[in-house]
């Protein structure tokens, strides 16, 4: 199960990658992407991430569920570059746009988070020379994957609590409890973190 | 056993003195702590692990200055918090009990070892991958006392630990601390749970009006409450 409930478990030859792998691949597609500059290799693209979609038996309605937040903000790319740069320009943004934003899903969608902090604290190791602590960056990422639904637990509770009292329409009213509670979480795991030994 | 010394310790919280004056040795196997709200009773057992430090006086625990050794003091003194959520910082469970191993530099496979058994110790080995915040209340509370237990501390101090458990589980926690080797300090208003506890001190604004055997501490506790 994933901690953010994102991760699909699954076989197929992209589960099976190790994550570092999954992880380089898509940071070396992103370098390329920065010199796609015409509509043809950007679809090309989306064909790659279309085919990993597919060799991972990954269910279009379970993409698509993870891609639907993330649409306005294409299209709304899309437009402008329309506006200002022309049909061409455009399709090539949304086309790279579009196939990064599937690859990464594809990468969350195959990879337990674990996996995916383990790869990224072997990834940082070789700056351990110039004074970064790979462990700690692991710390970092895991405690921040780990406030995303203390995050939404507290606005849930918040809005029951709004909804209890007939405030529906407040947005001052969810927002600032919903920050005071959020630093209070972070110094409750700073405390939590101490009393660990954590940093000793 | 461990011992813990309240040398002539207060502590402030602002303008208002929660913690007065208190002197006391614990050598004991059980030790509970019983009291109001706002007794001060949780700041007491926060200095037992150097989360909260003394205005006035010291805390020793085996002779070391919590304020002095936080560190070594808190390889020997582990705490387990009323609110498992607030303990629990790693987001699946075998993560969280492993976090505590960090500083004592185990190979990656003795790590794995040691998580793999305190978990199957107390039934959460099945749950080992599973995201820590979807556990139950109960199986958090026992997340949170593994992952300490883990790493294997003299002392175990809890403040409140089963106030936000259901009976059933407020029972398994405590049936559980019966069964530890190690010194456990037990701050809390389950009054069963102290049942065989070697030493009970009840506090009172800041002060501790009893020290004795379990019956006397909640006599002197309910006293406090007319």
């Amino acid at each position: 199960m994933s901690v953010l409930g994102i991760y699909r478990p699954g076989d197929s030859v992209v589960h099976r990658l190790p994550a570092g792998v999954k992880l380089l691949a898509l940071a070396g597609i992103g370098a390329v992407s920065a010199f796609v500059h015409a509509p043809a290799p950007a679809i090309a693209l989306v064909g790659v991430a279309v085919l990993g979609f597919v060799a991972a038996a990954i269910p279009a309605a379970a993409a698509a569920r993870q891609l639907r937040p993330l649409l306005p903000v294409v299209v709304l790319v899309g437009a402008v570059q329309w506006f200002n740069r022309g049909g061409p320009a455009a399709a090539t943004t949304v086309g790279v746009l579009a196939a990064l934003l599937l690859l990464a899903t594809l990468v969350s969608l195959t990879t337990p988070t674990a996996e995916i902090v383990q790869a990224l604290v072997a990834l940082v190791a070789p700056l351990r020379r110039f004074g970064i602590d790979p462990e700690r960056v692991g710390l970092l990422l895991a405690l921040g994957i780990r406030a995303v639904p203390q995050i939404v637990d507290l606005a849930r509770t918040i809005r029951d609590a709004q909804r209890a009292r007939g405030l529906t329409a407040d947005p001052r009213a969810f927002a600032v409890p919903l920050i005071v509670r959020s630093l209070r979480q972070a110094d409750l795991t700073g405390e939590a973190l101490r009393a660990r030994g954590i940093d000793d | 056993m461990s011992e813990i010394v309240f040398d002539g310790v207060s502590h402030d919280f602002g303008a208002e003195r929660v913690v007065d004056d208190v002197s006391l040795v614990l050598r004991e196997r059980r030790v509970g702590i019983v009291g109001a709200n706002g007794s001060g009773k949780s700041t007491l057992a926060r200095m037992i692990n150097g989360l909260v430090e003394p205005t006035v006086g010291r805390v020793l625990v085996d002779g070391l200055d919590v304020a002095r050794h936080g560190r070594e003091v808190r390889r020997r003194v582990g705490f387990v918090f009323t609110n498992a959520d607030n303990q629990i910082v790693m987001p699946t469970v075998r993560e969280d009990v492993a976090l505590g191993l960090r500083r004592h530099r185990l190979s990656r496979a003795e790590v794995a070892h040691r998580v793999e058994a305190a978990l199957d110790a107390v039934g959460l080995g099945d749950h080992a991958d599973h995201p820590a915040h979807l556990l139950s209340s109960g199986q958090k509370q026992l997340l949170a006392l593994t992952s300490v237990l883990v790493t294997e501390p003299d002392v175990l101090v809890l403040d409140e630990p089963t106030t936000l458990l259901d009976l059933r589980n407020a029972r398994d926690v405590v049936r559980r601390l019966t069964g530890l080797r190690q010194q456990v300090v037990l701050v809390t208003h389950d009054l069963t749970a102290l049942d065989g506890f070697d030493r009970v001190l009840t506090i009172d604004a800041g002060r501790v009006v009893f020290d004795g055997d379990p019956a006397g501490a909640v006599a002197a506790y309910v006293a406090a409450m007319a």
